[in-house]
């Protein structure tokens, strides 16, 4: 059984078609990309896949379970992390606040503990800063615990996201352009850091990217998206070697 | 760190001055300043009402001299000094005299659980109140207002500052609170012309006076639910506009409810929120508060604020966060509602209208967001300046207005906002350099 499985997912706004008849499958611990030019609608299906919005049509289907009518939260708790294009961090956060805050739906020591100060909620607390500072030593922002987040450089604001989506225990992690204003040395670093925590802790990676090198490093199977639709599918070389891909993106914008 | 620092150039001499003077006290515990807080009180006590007399008072100021000054200018000089002997020095002296005691007892108490340190500095605390307040009715009445006003802005501090809302919902509950408690109050102790008599012994009224508040707070949380429901489960802004509808309706409601006095409002509420009463809910809202927002759970409330949809996707149930916070904000407003109405021993819906709304947000903004100290001196201060005024009548409302204006300027959140507020930090000894975090 495939870790994700969407079929026939279809979306529009408006009279928009922003995603038209798409479908995707992923296995635990692969990692795919989606590429496509700007407005193909590659956000627009994490946000689906997350719940952010929900589909025209189409079913979604993750670890087994149908999530269509899930909200966020839920299936986020099921095991799906997620950055954004657009960071989307909490300003008046600490780093070390941030992984914590995704450890969230792991609370168990529910109001009477969040009142009164219970050992069980110290505990809690306590273990939880150990596994996030463990989880922000990964992906390398391990001194940063204390800091608020605008006061970061950008290639860290990327970073402290993807620790952020890692502490939900994700089995499929959903990276939207990870790259974006980044420096090469920043992205020689990223890659280093996606490898690595896709070696160690084994979940599937979905990214959206526009560097190819990038992609053609990290990804097994690609998707190439154009106008919603999904114009091309395969490995690494079938992709780079398709006419429709070259002619719709890599023709354009040539950056291989 | 900051007094041995060399110093940078251009520093006016009265800076340096300054900071020579209050160099000793950085290292004054908070049982320092409780200490030489005792002292002052206690000397007040016993050479006050001589030493206002001699400096030609009739009697002791009331609240530091302001009124007296405002009415009697000539007696300036003569406040000053009874500032400065019965306040300022003693404070002074006495922190610094007792600061290495102070800091070994500070010390000790470090080994042992923190409770029992809190414990103490809690009792000493009320100590310095009670000794203060009890000089005359007047400071009495004050502390306990003043009190509640810290359980009330602390509590929409939740809402507008850590959840990041702007709610004006807040008279609504007090009044809800008041009126349940004091239903409940003059039900059982009170014999009443419309409520019947007392059903039990006065004896029992203190045990059941928590019973009444919290039944006051969880109408209020019951109530709010009127406000959160249609607000929070739409994307948007209408929790402003819904709780000020709410207000006006709890008001107009009251208003017309001619058993418990209408307009007139309701009264005869038994005298049950003595000084150590209101002071010891004050602590324990104070207390949960604090522990709620420090914990991942209340910390939800900043996350939803500053990014939902990024709350969303890190698992955090946004809607049940903000419910649960709204209702327990409600509930604090409530408790403190039954609180004022059994200090006043009178409500009436009158006092639950816009004037509270803006009473109260000012307390909040002037003190600062996302801040239970910030809230705290908010509260505190607010009423302290506002009691000093009095005496400037109409002019009372233009200096305080101008005052929040002039905060709002250089601070815009706040005089002490997005603070997270420690206890056992701020208990701890200061004597010893910071060597373990
Ligand atoms: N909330 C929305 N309301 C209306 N239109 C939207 C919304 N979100 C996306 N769109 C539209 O859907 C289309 C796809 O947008 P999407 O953000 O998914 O593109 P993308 O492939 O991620 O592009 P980029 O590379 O620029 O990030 C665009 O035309 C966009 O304007
Ligand atoms: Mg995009």
């Amino acid at each position: 059984m495939p870790l994700l499985y969407v079929e026939h997912m279809t979306r529009f706004f408006g009279g928009l078609r922003a995603v038209h008849d798409y479908n995707f499958k992923i296995e635990p611990g692969e990692i795919h990309g989606l590429i496509g030019p700007n407005g193909a609608g590659k956000s627009t299906i994490f946000n689906l896949i997350t719940g952010v919005y929900k589909p025209t049509e189409g079913s979604i289907h993750f670890r087994g379970k149908n999530i269509i009518k899930y909200p966020s939260h839920k299936i986020a708790a099921l095991g799906l992390g997620r950055t954004f294009q657009n960071l989307r961090l909490w300003r008046h956060m600490s780093v070390l606040d941030h992984i914590k805050m995704a450890q969230f739906s792991q609370i168990t020591y529910g109001l009477i503990g969040a009142f009164f100060d219970t050992k069980k909620r110290n505990q809690q607390e306590e273990e939880n800063t150990e596994k996030a500072i463990k989880i922000m030593e990964l992906v390398g922002i391990g001194k940063l615990t204390d800091q608020l987040v605008p006061n970061l450089p950008y290639g860290l604001q990327r970073r402290v996201e993807i620790a952020r989506a890692l502490a939900i225990n994700p089995k499929l992690l959903l990276l939207d352009e990870p790259t974006a204003g980044m420096n090469s040395e920043e992205l020689q670093d990223l890659v280093n850091v996606i490898r690595h925590i896709h070696d160690k802790l084994g979940v599937a990676i979905l990214l959206i990217e526009h560097r190819m090198k990038f992609v053609m490093d990290l990804c097994e199977r690609i998707q190439t998206l154009d106008f919603g639709e999904v114009i091309a599918e395969g490995s690494p070389e079938e992709i780079q070697n398709n006419p429709r891909v070259i002619d719709a993106y890599l023709g354009k914008e040539v950056k291989i | 760190m900051k007094a041995t620092g060399s110093l940078p150039a251009g520093r006016s001499k009265f800076k340096i001055y300054r900071d020579k003077l209050l160099a000793p006290y950085i290292q004054v515990p908070v049982l320092g300043w409780l200490a030489g807080l005792l002292i002052s009180t206690l000397l007040e006590t016993f050479i006050g009402p001589y030493l206002a007399m001699v400096l030609g008072m009739s009697d002791v100021p009331a609240l530091f001299g302001f009124t007296v000054v405002l009415k009697q200018p000539v007696l300036i000089p003569g406040v000053i000094i009874y500032l400065l002997i019965i306040y300022v020095l003693p404070i002074a002296i006495g922190a610094r005299l007792t600061k290495s005691l102070a800091n070994y007892i500070a010390g000790k108490l470090q080994q042992y659980p923190f409770w029992i340190s809190a414990v103490i500095h809690i009792v000493l605390l009320y100590v310095v109140i009670n000794t203060w307040a009890v000089m005359n009715d007047y400071r009495v009445l004050l502390a306990k207002l003043i009190m509640i006003a810290v359980i009330v802005t602390l509590s929409l501090n939740v809402i507008n500052g850590y959840m990041g809302e702007f709610s004006c919902s807040h008279p609504g509950f007090i009044a809800l609170g008041a009126y349940t408690a004091s239903i409940i109050t003059v039900l059982f102790f009170v014999n009443d012309s419309v409520l019947g008599a007392a059903l039990l012994p006065p004896v029992l009224a203190p045990f059941l006076f928590p019973v009444a508040l919290i039944l006051g707070g969880l109408m209020a949380s019951l109530f709010s639910l009127l406000v959160a429901v249609p607000a929070f489960n739409t994307r948007g802004d209408y929790l402003a506009i819904i709780s000020l509808a709410f207000t006006f309706i709890i008001k107009s409601l009251l208003e017309n409810l001619q058993i418990f006095g209408g307009a007139r409002g309701f009264m005869n509420q038994p005298n049950l929120a003595t000084l150590p009463v209101v002071f010891l809910w004050t602590v324990l809202a104070v207390w949960i508060i604090n522990n709620f927002v420090r914990s991942t759970l209340g910390k939800a409330l900043n996350a939803v604020r500053d990014n939902e949809t990024a709350a969303n996707a890190m698992t955090v149930d946004t809607k049940k966060t903000k419910m649960t916070a709204f209702m327990f904000a409600a509930f604090w407003a409530g408790i403190a509602g039954g609180l004022f109405a059994h200090v006043m021993r009178y409500v009436n819906p009158g006092s639950f209208g816009i004037k509270k709304l803006a009473e109260v947000l000012a307390m909040v903004y002037f003190g600062g967001l996302n801040s239970v100290i910030g809230s705290i001196v908010g509260a505190v201060g607010f009423n302290l300046l506002s009691e000093m005024l009095r005496p400037l009548e109409i002019f009372k409302w233009i200096i305080i207005p101008l005052l929040l204006i002039l905060v709002m300027i250089f601070r815009p959140t706040g005089l002490i906002a997005f603070k997270d507020f420690d206890p056992k930090k701020l208990l701890r000894a200061k004597n010893k350099k910071e060597e373990d975090k």
